[in-house]
């Protein structure tokens, strides 16, 4: 395949040979308009969310009543940790410290797998249960939002690797390098983890079961 | 900046395969998604005249109701999602964006030939999935895949719906890049009203991209959803609700007809002051009436949904909504004539496509009132009358502004002029053959001829027959402008840098253009318009 980077200058716009401030406006913005799309993919699941519960009250009690409050608890404090260590890590990576950069995104990577842990465990038992996502309108609501919320725990930790990896090369860190990456890394992770903040108390909390 | 540069080498080379495909060249790619889609289009435009051949007599002949069905199941499902859609943003807009703006290329060049690879898999999944399997059943749900109709039907809803899943995908990594390339990208002395009108259109256009196309996505993956689970969010049994599959579709699909159009408007806003040799009229009313449009254009979803059960108010709102887009329209449109008044107007074939534009969109527009009023569109919904209307803003707007621009801007991308004499020829045959397909149309829908019926009664035959051998001259013209295009590119007479005495950036350049684009960056000290003042 094509070196991109060994491109003859001035083929196209080249970062590897932009001053690092130009590529970090490019990156922010670009960021900022795809969290925007992921708002608005999200948004039409929000959107059938309160359609079906204004139409059928008892059925989203009663489903919610099933979800344990417990579980869904320890994941929000596990995925806002992970978002506090990932702005930990984009404070590094601004100061220029590789070090701390590293162990930071290590710990965010590890607040992710702890939610999959976790995750696991609640499908495991809903399914164990009976709770499929043809059982009712709930779980149908239930399922899609959170496996759709899932699927971007995944990407965002594919993305959280790279970091970890090029990090401790100190592709970051470098004299005159460009931090853009961990910048967009750390705006997507909390992107992901505000979808959870508002799938939390919809889907839980305002079951009516407490 | 000048042919004399012993360092100058046109973008087109090197040639080969490797050299295009792995190229991260806007102008590249723009080509390449050029022949891409209209490959597309020519696949699709030949189902839409088996519909025609079909409908010239009533009864059966060529095909049965299903494969009437399948046909233009086929012709909606390739025009919108494989031709139309990337259209003009990925054609025009990819090669043009750039030079227009004084950069090198667009913000994320990688992500740009990503998207055109992604759109090739997309194209892929949906074209292999529409055939199918020899003996399985062709997809017959239409473009629009309603619900329940297709969580029951037999067909491949499936992998089409992941396709055009996927081509979202392309759409929104053209829209983000447009986005960051126009705010971050413009020459020195570039300020934002001084940029071409083209550039104002793509940007409103690439907002509706990223912000419409992800409702699509989630309402088709809850489609496959539904199919492969049975979540019941559009299953009546499970208290779902199929009309809220029609309500998120057009959440995007309505503003898609905007990512449609509007850079079909920029590119009339282009050809216009050039030809006219005057300033553009009203730049700014024109510039932000596009983005009016694309605002406008996420509130108005309801009027495809007026006979399908909705409340009182919200067909009241909607309708107003939809008179709504009316008014930035018409801006455009009196600010177009306004350029064109007392200008010394040449009528040469982009001209004559742009004049044609405007003459046919105004139709367009204009049949669309009588749908957004809710007590006439409960007679004309779902007649010939709708296929009429939006036909004349797909073809007669979008399409003839896109061969328009590829008029243009084609001594530009390949340094040869094509046969004018054959384009006018072309412009004609396609004009007339467009009005005599549509406008019976109109007529046949106002006296009730339903849509997507492969059989109809007596009194409609000549209509439908006219209207058949209108779509059989519209056919034929494509062939005689794309032929001659293509001609030009081997034999065409070499054109000057700048044929037109154009003002914008893009005619400051060699034809074709430098690799590079400039061979430094310009700078910019003017708007782009200013006809009459400084040249002949």
């Amino acid at each position: 395949m094509f070196d991109h980077s060994k491109a003859p200058d001035g083929t196209f716009f080249n970062f590897h040979k932009e001053p690092p401030v130009r590529a970090y406006e490019f990156f922010k913005l670009g960021m900022w308009i795809f969290l925007a799309t992921e708002v608005l993919f999200f948004g039409g699941l929000f959107a059938a969310y309160f359609i079906f519960k204004y139409t059928w009250p008892e059925v989203f009690a009663k489903g919610s009543a099933e979800l344990d409050v417990v579980y869904g608890g320890i994941n929000t404090i596990v995925l806002l940790g992970s978002s506090y260590t990932m702005a930990l890590a984009v404070d590094a990576a601004q100061r220029k410290q590789k070090k701390p950069l590293f162990w930071f995104l290590v710990a965010t990577f590890g607040g992710a797998c702890l939610f999959l842990v976790i995750k696991y465990i609640e499908w495991k038992g809903k399914i164990e249960h009976g709770f499929l996502p043809g059982t009712d309108l709930f779980f149908g609501v239930y399922f899609m939002t959170t496996g759709l919320h899932l699927i971007h725990v995944l990407i965002g930790m594919y993305f959280i690797g790279l970091l970890i990896v090029r990090a401790k090369k100190g592709r970051y860190t470098d004299e005159g390098s460009s931090h853009a990456g961990v910048e967009v890394g750390g705006l997507y992770w909390h992107l992901v983890d505000i979808i959870w903040i508002f799938l939390f108390p919809l889907l839980y909390l305002l079951g009516g079961n407490h | 900046m000048s042919h004399e540069n012993t360092e100058y080498r046109p973008y087109l080379e090197p040639k080969g395969f490797y050299a295009w495909f792995w190229t991260v060249d806007h102008k590249r790619i723009g080509l390449m998604y050029l022949y891409a889609i209209l490959f597309f289009f020519l696949l699709a435009g030949l189902c839409a005249l088996g519909v025609r051949a079909e409908l010239f007599y009533p009864k059966t002949q060529f095909v049965d109701h299903h494969g009437y069905n399948v046909l233009f199941t086929l012709h909606g499902t390739m025009m919108v999602f494989l031709f139309i859609v990337p259209g003009i943003p990925a054609t025009l807009g990819n090669f043009l964006l750039p030079l227009m703006i004084g950069a090198k290329d667009v913000a994320f060049p990688r992500l740009n030939i990503l998207s055109f690879w992604v759109y090739l898999l997309g194209a892929a999944v949906v074209v292999f999935s529409l055939i199918g399997p020899p003996g399985s059943a062709w997809l017959d749900t239409g473009w629009t895949f309603y619900t329940p109709y297709s969580i029951d039907s037999s067909t491949g809803v499936i992998p089409v719906t992941l396709g055009a899943f996927i081509l979202g995908f392309a759409s929104i990594l053209t829209g983000m890049n447009f986005i960051v390339t126009i705010h971050k990208m413009r020459a020195p002395g570039m300020t934002w009203h001084r940029m071409p009108l083209f550039v104002w259109s793509l940007y409103s256009s690439s907002l509706i991209q990223v912000l419409a196309t992800p409702v699509v996505a989630i309402t088709l993956g809850l489609l496959i959803m539904e199919r492969m689970l049975g979540i019941g969010f559009f299953d009546a049994g499970l208290g779902g609700d199929p009309i809220l599959f029609e309500n998120m579709f057009w959440f995007y699909s309505h503003p898609v007809v905007y990512i449609m159009i509007l850079p079909a408007m920029g590119v009339v806003a282009e050809i216009l002051p050039v030809f006219a040799k005057k300033p553009i009229f009203g730049y700014r009313a024109i510039a932000y009436s596009s983005l009016a449009i694309a605002l406008v254009s996420f509130f108005v979803w309801g009027h495809h949904l007026f006979v399908s059960g909705m409340s009182e108010w919200s067909r009241w709102i909607f309708s107003l909504l939809t008179f709504a887009v009316a008014i930035p329209t018409a801006i455009k449109v009196f600010n177009w004539i306004g350029t064109l008044y007392k200008g010394s107007v040449l009528l040469d074939s982009p001209m004559l496509y742009a004049c044609g534009f405007i003459f046919l969109f105004t139709i367009a527009g204009l049949t669309g009132l009588p749908l957004a009023t809710l007590a006439t569109d409960v007679h004309l919904h779902d007649t010939y009358f709708v296929v009429a209307h939006f036909h004349y803003t797909m073809q007669g707007g979008t399409v003839v502004a896109l061969v328009g621009g590829l008029h243009f801007w084609w001594p530009k991308m390949y340094g040869r002029m094509y046969n004018e004499t054959i384009a006018k020829v072309g412009f004609w045959t396609l004009f007339v053959g467009f009005n005599a397909t549509f406008i019976p149309q109109f007529v046949m829908g106002y006296q009730g001829m339903p849509r997507r019926y492969a059989d109809y009664l007596g009194e409609f035959h000549d209509m439908h027959f006219l209207s058949s051998v209108g779509s059989m001259v519209n056919g034929l013209a494509y062939f005689l402008i794309f032929g001659n295009l293509i001609w030009a590119v081997y034999k065409g007479k070499r054109a000057a840098a700048n044929p037109y005495n154009s003002l914008s950036l893009e005619w400051q350049t060699p034809s074709p253009p430098p690799l590079t684009n400039f061979d430094e960056v310009p700078t910019v000290t003017d708007w782009t318009y200013g006809y009459g003042s400084k040249q002949a």
